[in-house]
């Protein structure tokens, strides 16, 4: 029998029937532009209307390249009551958090107060949507933790939002994305690192933000898949920056997750690093062990988009190579290459490889029962 | 150690121009004063510092001067012990730094011409790669034209990071031109500086510049299947250089992902990406970046599901191996002798 009706989320299977998941990836939305203005100044109020965020980047409006669907996200997660989708908590746990028996949802809200010119403005808003993550999503569904969402370029001010926030709860990592006016490694960011190491919090790097540098090495690209596809070659590069660095040997309670960039780069980068470092570590004799081992101890990665090969087993190569207790699955929900969490791990994975990577492995990072 | 066998094709030899005044006797007077008269330096690139390890392997560095820079060494340290039938000299002289069309011109005119006499004259198992001065893609393509009419010239060789993604429609003349006249383009590593060495902007070190490089090639190939360079030139053969070979299958798998999910956006690409790498792109052997385990390294030929993607190449006079063990270990012997011979002659018809 060749015909089978599409699995709705309305109709869906109870929850015994599913395997409980984390899901490690979920942008939550502001229903409208100004949902945010009840945690900024006036000041604040006034400089959006008038000047707006003023991005590392020229469009007053959404982003340089155009999304493959509007907001980058499904058309079938509008919410019933307007706004644009992954806006509204009720459509969430109708659509999402139930059907797919998510146990733990971690929040990453995009399109904030990062990737901003205006270093001030910036760390407003952080703050803004970390009591905005509060009052919207954590203190009204248990299941779902935020990330502390911090100023990138100012490190002084982003290590005082971190600190202030140490210790709630509500917060189980802080969140950066993958583009920034430099690498990731360099010294003006360590202070997010220092105060994270010592809060015991996770840094999460989702792909994407601005830092005015051209998304590949020869210059700006044509197309929307060129970037989506180079998210995997920035969160490299700034992997590779965060251990030649030696962030990593620096803060070695320090653990970083990678967030939406894929996860096959992992062994080839590693390797790649290894056999360089043995010929060049003279130049960085502060990166004391082959960089694979610290990549090994204090990297996880997030799953979506999961890697498609022609022959799904390939990958179990891959994640053999990174180990199965480093990985942990994300739907990121609601955005369109969402990936379906019944479908992700072909049969063949045996039953402690399968809870972690679904769960365990989330739970014991972030610390959560 | 995996046997190496005779009559095998290297693909990525690395003659070096002693110094900027190495050129003056193929410059113009025009270019020959400016060269003297603004007292221009040495155009070595930061990708490849002198006396960088990567650079040259110990035993391969001479006692004085630039690695690669005399033919003798070459023949004494590849040329004859790998019993190469031909090597493919890459000059990695800095010209492509240079943002003056004109003086960029007259450098790799002159480049092309010292590598024809100084190498290829004078050693027949020598091919050589033109270098052309991206700066202006009309000079390019007459560069191209011109050395071309050498039938020794088997390729075209650009950088990995230059000023816009490989793909872009302004570079098509070149393409077209290197179809038309049976040379391969050959990508290699390096950077022009003309825009920061990775996607997420300056790094510190040399060691970064280098790790970067694989980043770059990624990028580079996603532009050129996206853009439809091999629609439009679908008998075109690009050859990655010193690019490392373990990310190739995974970065393709990412590829395919987002090329099912986004098609739309390019719909001339009538192909999936894997296809389109199995029919025009090519890839050197080192440097090899994979764990030595055999059982690793058969895996990773695997996730390729071709045997006709790597081109035998022993980056001289690079740091990649030791001793004779540019091949590592696992190959079957049938393997070998397309990597070494098969391969490289499908990718170049200009060897014959």
């Amino acid at each position: 029998m060749n015909i089978q009706f599409r699995e709705t989320t309305e109709s869906a299977s109870p929850l015994t029937n599913k395997t409980a998941i984390a899901d490690c990836d979920i942008h939550p939305a502001r229903a409208t532009r100004t949902e945010l203005y009840p945690y900024l100044a006036k000041r604040w109020q006034h400089h959006l209307d008038v000047y707006g965020v003023h991005a590392y980047q020229g469009m007053m409006e959404g982003p340089p390249y155009p999304k493959a669907q509007p907001n980058a996200s499904r058309r079938d997660a509008y919410p019933p009551e307007g706004g644009p989708q992954g806006a509204s908590l009720s459509f969430m746990q109708q659509q999402h958090l139930d059907p797919n028996n998510v146990q733990l949802g971690v929040l990453n809200p995009l399109g904030t107060g990062q990737g901003i010119r205006n270093h001030e403005l910036s760390a407003a808003l952080c703050s803004a949507i970390n009591d905005w993550q509060i009052d919207k999503w954590t203190s009204k569904d248990k299941r779902l933790k935020a990330s502390i969402v911090v100023g990138n370029e100012d490190a002084m001010t982003a290590a005082a939002e971190i600190r202030e926030r140490a210790g709630d709860k509500n917060f189980v990592q802080v969140l950066l994305l993958s583009r920034n006016v430099e690498p990731l490694g360099q010294r003006r960011y360590w202070p997010i690192y220092q105060a994270a190491e010592e809060a015991g919090l996770p840094v999460g790097v989702h792909a994407f933000g601005f830092g005015g540098n051209p998304i590949t090495p020869s210059g700006w690209p044509s197309y929307y898949i060129e970037e989506m596809v180079g998210h995997s070659q920035c969160q490299q590069s700034a992997l590779a920056s965060l251990v030649l660095e030696g962030v990593l040997e620096r803060f070695p309670k320090l653990k970083m997750v990678m967030i939406e960039a894929g996860f096959g780069w992992a062994p080839s980068l590693a390797w790649r690093l290894d056999k360089v470092w043995q010929r060049l570590r003279s130049e960085v004799p502060h990166v004391r062990r082959p960089p694979s081992e610290y990549i090994r101890e204090q990297v996880w990665w997030t799953t979506q988009p999961m890697e498609d090969p022609e022959r799904r087993e390939d990958l179990f190569d891959v994640i053999k190579w990174i180990g199965w207790d480093r990985l942990l699955f994300a739907t990121d929900y609601p955005h369109w290459d969402y990936d379906e969490p019944s479908r992700v791990l072909p049969p063949g994975v045996n039953d402690t490889d399968r809870e972690a990577f679904y769960l365990g492995n989330a739970r014991k990072l972030y610390g959560i029962n | 150690m995996t046997s190496l066998i005779a009559g095998g094709v290297d693909c990525d030899v690395h003659p070096a121009v002693p110094h900027l005044t190495s050129l003056l006797p193929y410059l113009n007077d025009y270019w020959r004063d400016q060269v003297t008269t603004r007292g221009m330096v040495d155009l070595v690139s930061q990708s490849y510092p002198q006396n960088s390890p990567i650079t040259a392997r110990p035993d391969w560095r001479p006692e004085t001067g630039k690695p690669g820079s005399h033919l003798a060494d070459m023949q004494r340290h590849v040329l004859d012990p790998f019993a190469l039938s031909y090597a493919i000299c890459n000059p990695l002289y800095g010209v492509q730094m240079v943002f003056s069309e004109d003086m960029q011109n007259a450098f790799c005119r002159a480049l092309n011409d010292w590598l024809a006499k100084e190498w290829l004259d004078r050693e027949p198992r020598l091919r050589g790669s033109i270098v052309i001065p991206l700066q202006n893609i009309e000079k390019s393509v007459a560069e191209i034209e011109r050395c071309a009419a050498d039938k020794r010239f088997v390729q075209v060789l650009m950088l990995v990071m230059g000023d816009i993604p490989l793909g872009k429609r302004a570079l098509w003349p070149i393409y077209a031109a290197a179809e038309r006249l049976d040379l391969a383009i050959g990508i290699h590593a390096g950077s022009a500086y003309h825009n920061p060495p990775t996607s997420v902007g300056w790094g510190s070190y040399h060691i970064e510049d280098y790790v970067g490089q694989a980043q770059a090639f990624q990028t580079q190939l996603t532009s050129l299947i996206v853009e439809g360079v091999f629609v439009r030139h679908p008998r075109l053969k690009m050859v990655m250089l010193e690019s490392g070979i373990s990310w190739i299958a995974p970065y393709l798998w990412r590829l395919h992902k987002f090329w099912r999910g986004v098609r739309m956006e390019t719909p001339w690409v009538d192909r999936a990406p894997l296809e389109i790498v199995r029919s025009n792109i090519r890839f050197s052997l080192q440097p090899f970046d994979a764990p030595p385990e055999p059982t690793t390294l058969i895996r990773l030929f695997e996730h390729m599901q071709s045997d006709e993607l790597v081109l035998f190449s022993t980056d001289y006079p690079h740091w990649q191996f030791d001793g004779q063990d540019a091949l590592p270990e696992g190959l079957t012997p049938d393997l070998v002798r397309k990597i070494m011979i098969d391969n490289p002659h499908a990718a170049y018809p200009r060897l014959i």
